[in-house]
């Protein structure tokens, strides 16, 4: 256990991804089977002890300590799990290597639920504090160290020095403790032949369409369709199974029911989930929030929230793998498969006629639609290609919005630039217009050159007005301030944040030191993009 | 005679009518006692001064040789007179020189401990317990949270860091006065025979400690006007905590950012300050050392001061032992060093 807890302390405190992937590969070839196989399905929360709920640790906890020392502690560390690993009267004394992680796991997953108070403690007497916030967090199913499924994944293929396509291809064939891939990623034995029915396939992406690019390339080589603001979905049914998997290749079947009762096909489909319907309205990306990263979804949410797919690929129609196939030839295949399906539920992405760039240009500027993002350019004659290879698929963003906010917080960034306040929280005007405050809209890091981050690292320092650990507020005022440039994707209603709004993907484009602060911009104008 | 009259606090620090004196005062007085040379402990502009000979020469680098009109040096366990009351110091296992004074007069002994711990630390005197009738102790880490570990695997744990990624500067963030050499002795103690870069806030103490037997291997300034940040990938950089703020870190190759302190037990610490390697090695006792010193000095009153009183003071009505926190002004509550 006692690999895996440091794995998972320093995990947590690392920024840096490669660094994390070099942490995970560093322990997947140091750790034997099959821990390491374990501590992959924890990282990727594919372990569930249903028996251990954090109830019952706490009613541990208070068999075994005064309940105000207790209350102290926990109002200090303000973490339940850290602060039970902490109070735990044996202290440190179980130190060593203590329990294997596969121990630890094949006791928690066999334990009944009146038995789990005795099995847990007797794991946690016999471990560090360090390994107890392990074993805590693998029973309530909470890692939360910062790993992705699709980082835990990549340092899989690090290990075995192949491309994460494969590794995604296979994964849902694969089983924890994952001995087969091991082996396999080291060389020992033959690539694991998957069995299971409905497997993802590896998604093809795109690259960004740059201002070089297009002059070089000939419109009749290419067609183009709308990019719609959704969430990108393979659909594969095979006898029984039906699966919707996210481009990542996660399993998100259980969200949408609705959608899943209406697969009555053999194949494999990618295309752009949406919520509204094929013939009438495509609604925004705030309403397909409404049905995301749900567990279980009421039937009233999916009438009020009904999804469909815009279908613009096939990989496979019944047994026939299409991938090798040019696209042009792909999608008269689609065209003919998607006609057979149920219309209120799947439709096929239409074609946006051109004949130059300049045209197409043109239209990307002038979207249709407000849910449209922009334009794909995709070659007629390459084949289904996983990754992203450079030149058959192009995404053509509409341009990004931009708005002019005022640096409000400051924080010292991580690793490498810890000494630079480089993590910025900005606000527009709110209120009336002879007494405006600054309400926050967002917060963005580091996107300039280092000598750009050296002006604003001494703007913060010269300009603080109050400290709070890393944090540091910045005088902004209509007099002072420092106005950027932020450029983000959209704009969704949020009730968390006190302006009503969350931008996606924000960064800061451009510092505006020329501007007075008073003339940023106002939270109307962000609400009037909300509106459209 | 009452504990009361023999100690109690005043805005100017814990005064001894008897004996006209202060220990630790905030403020310049007449008559100091200092436990040990941390800045909230030792302050500069008293008149008289009495403290162990390490303590003085202490505040000597730190203060200059003029940090007090008089010093007289306290000799280890020897008692002194000092008006009406009889003072001796105790090793406190803190940093270097740093001492409990015990304070007797009239058949009564009440042990002010300054800040020590009970851990093996190879850069000080051990501590030494001290039977008495009240113990004065401090609450730094007086929370059931804190249970340090072995500060040898900590510091293994640094080293396991240093084999993983050759190619990025481990800095080691550590207090000044103790904690730095503490960290570099055990490193060396550790088998780590590399040269160690240190900033240079370190040097004078670093110095300062060799020549009382504290051997602490090759140090090398961490400066490099010209040259790569790689020059100093591989290898361990330490410095004052503040330091790694400065500029001056930003000098140095994809540095690992370690902090050597007994606040890395809680994780929410070391993600406030940006640490990405926490070593919790402490000055101070844990949780569990403070209950068992409290039991240990058989004192049936305990005073308890700077930092979380109130669990320790809990503590102790819990164990049957008469206790109260003593509201002494001007420590640091989170007193890092
Ligand atoms: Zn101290």
């Amino acid at each position: 256990m006692r690999a895996f807890a440091e794995l998972l302390d320093r995990l947590v405190l690392t920024p840096s991804r490669n660094r994390k992937l070099q942490l995970m590969v560093d322990y997947f070839r140091a750790t034997p089977d099959p821990d390491r196989g374990l501590a992959l399905a924890a990282l990727i929360g594919d372990l569930d002890f249903p028996s251990v709920k954090p109830a019952i640790l706490r009613a541990m906890v208070s068999e075994r300590m005064d309940p105000v020392l207790f209350g102290y502690s926990y109002n200090f560390v303000g973490d339940l799990a850290e602060t039970i690993s902490l109070v735990w009267p044996t202290g440190n004394a179980g130190a060593g290597d203590g329990v294997p992680l596969a121990e630890v796991a094949r006791e928690l997953s066999q334990v009944s639920r009146s038995d789990a108070p005795a099995v847990v403690a007797a794991l946690l007497d016999q471990s560090t504090a360090s390994e107890r916030f392990a074993i805590i967090k693998l029973a309530t199913g909470e890692l939360r160290v910062g790993v992705s499924a699709r980082l835990a994944k990549q340092a899989l293929a690090d290990l075995g020095g192949i491309e994460i396509n494969e590794i995604e291809e296979l994964w849902h064939g694969l089983h924890a403790p994952y001995g087969d891939l091991f082996a396999w990623l080291e060389g020992r034995a033959d690539k694991p032949v998957p069995t299971a029915q409905a497997l993802f396939r590896p998604v093809m992406l795109s690259n960004p369409m740059t201002e070089a690019d297009y002059p070089r390339l000939d419109p009749k080589d290419y067609c183009a369709e709308w990019k719609w603001d959704g969430i990108r979905v393979q659909i594969v049914a095979s006898g029984d199974a039906r699966r919707l998997y996210s481009r990542t290749g996660d399993d998100n079947s259980g969200s949408f029911p609705d959608l899943m009762n209406a697969v009555h096909f053999n194949g494999v489909v990618d295309g752009e989930l949406l919520v509204g319907s094929p013939t009438g309205r495509t609604a925004t990306f705030s309403d397909l929030q409404q049905r995301l990263n749900r567990k279980s979804v009421s039937p009233k949410v999916q009438a009020q929230y009904p999804v469909f797919v815009r279908c613009y690929d096939i990989l496979q129609a019944g047994d026939e793998d299409l991938r090798p196939l040019a696209f042009v030839e792909r999608r008269k295949h689609l065209e003919a498969f998607v006609a057979a399906l149920d219309p209120d539920r799947f439709d096929v992405s239409r074609f946006v006629p051109f004949t130059s760039w300049e045209e197409l240009d043109e239209k990307r500027k002038r979207p249709p639609h407000p849910i449209i993002e922009g334009i794909m350019a995709k070659r007629w004659d390459t084949p289904y290609l996983p990754g992203r290879p450079k030149g058959p698929w192009f995404k053509w963003k509409r341009d990004p919005y931009t708005v002019d906010a005022v640096l409000m917080y400051a924080q010292r960034g991580s690793g490498r630039r810890a000494s630079y306040y480089s993590d910025y929280t900005f606000g527009v005007w709110t209120g009336p217009e002879d007494a405006p405050e600054l309400v926050p809209v967002g917060k963005a890091y580091f996107g300039f050159t280092d000598q750009e981050l050296k002006q604003i690292d001494k703007f913060v320092r010269d300009n603080t007005v109050e400290r709070f650990g890393p944090v540091r507020s910045v005088r902004a005022d209509t007099k002072t301030g420092l106005v950027f440039e932020v450029a983000f994707e959209g704009l969704n209603r949020s009730t968390r944040h006190r302006s009503g709004v969350a931008m996606r993907f924000p960064r800061i484009s451009r510092l505006r030191w020329d501007k007075p602060s008073a003339e940023a911009d106002r939270l109307e104008t962000l609400q009037s993009l909300l509106d459209a | 005679m009452r504990g009361h009259d023999l100690l109690h606090p005043r805005p100017e620090g814990l005064y001894c009518p008897p004996g006209d004196l202060y220990i630790d005062p905030v403020r310049p007085v007449p008559r100091a006692l200092i436990t040990h040379g941390h800045g909230d402990h030792a302050r500069p502009g008293n008149s008289a001064v009495m403290a162990t000979q390490q303590t003085l020469d202490i505040m000597a680098i730190r203060y200059g040789a003029d940090f007090a009109q008089t010093s007289q040096p306290a000799d280890w366990g020897v008692p002194q007179k000092v008006g009406d009351v009889t003072v001796t110091f105790h090793p406190a296992g803190h940093v270097l020189g740093s001492a409990q004074i015990a304070v007797e007069c009239g058949g009564l002994r009440i042990v002010a401990s300054g800040d020590y711990k009970r851990r093996h630390d190879p850069s000080c005197q051990p501590f030494e317990l001290v039977p008495c009738d009240i113990f004065i102790t401090e609450a730094t880490f007086a929370l059931p949270v804190f249970r340090h570990p072995d500060s040898k695997a900590e510091i293994a744990k640094l080293l396991r860091s240093v084999r993983q990624f050759p190619d990025r500067t481990h800095m080691v963030g550590a207090y000044a006065l103790g904690k730095a050499q503490r960290v570099i002795r055990e490193l060396r103690d550790a088998g780590y025979d590399e040269p160690i870069y240190i900033h240079g806030a370190l040097q004078k103490l670093c110095d300062y400690y060799e020549t009382q037997g504290v051997a602490l291997g090759a140090l090398l300034p961490a400066t490099l006007e010209k040259g790569s940040k790689k020059d100093f990938a591989g290898t361990v950089v330490v410095g004052t905590p503040s330091s790694f703020a400065d500029r001056w870190a930003r000098r140095f190759a994809d540095p690992v950012a370690a902090f050597a302190s007994g606040w890395m037990g809680v994780r929410q610490r070391a993600r406030q300050r940006g640490v990405e390697l926490p070593l919790i090695i402490s000055d101070h006792c844990d949780w569990d050392e403070l209950c068992v010193t409290i039991e240990e000095t058989g004192a049936g009153e305990i005073w308890v001061t700077h930092g979380r009183e109130e669990a320790l003071v809990r503590w102790c009505e819990l164990n049957g032992l008469r206790a109260q926190p003593l509201h002494l002004v001007g420590y640091e509550d989170e007193a890092e060093d």
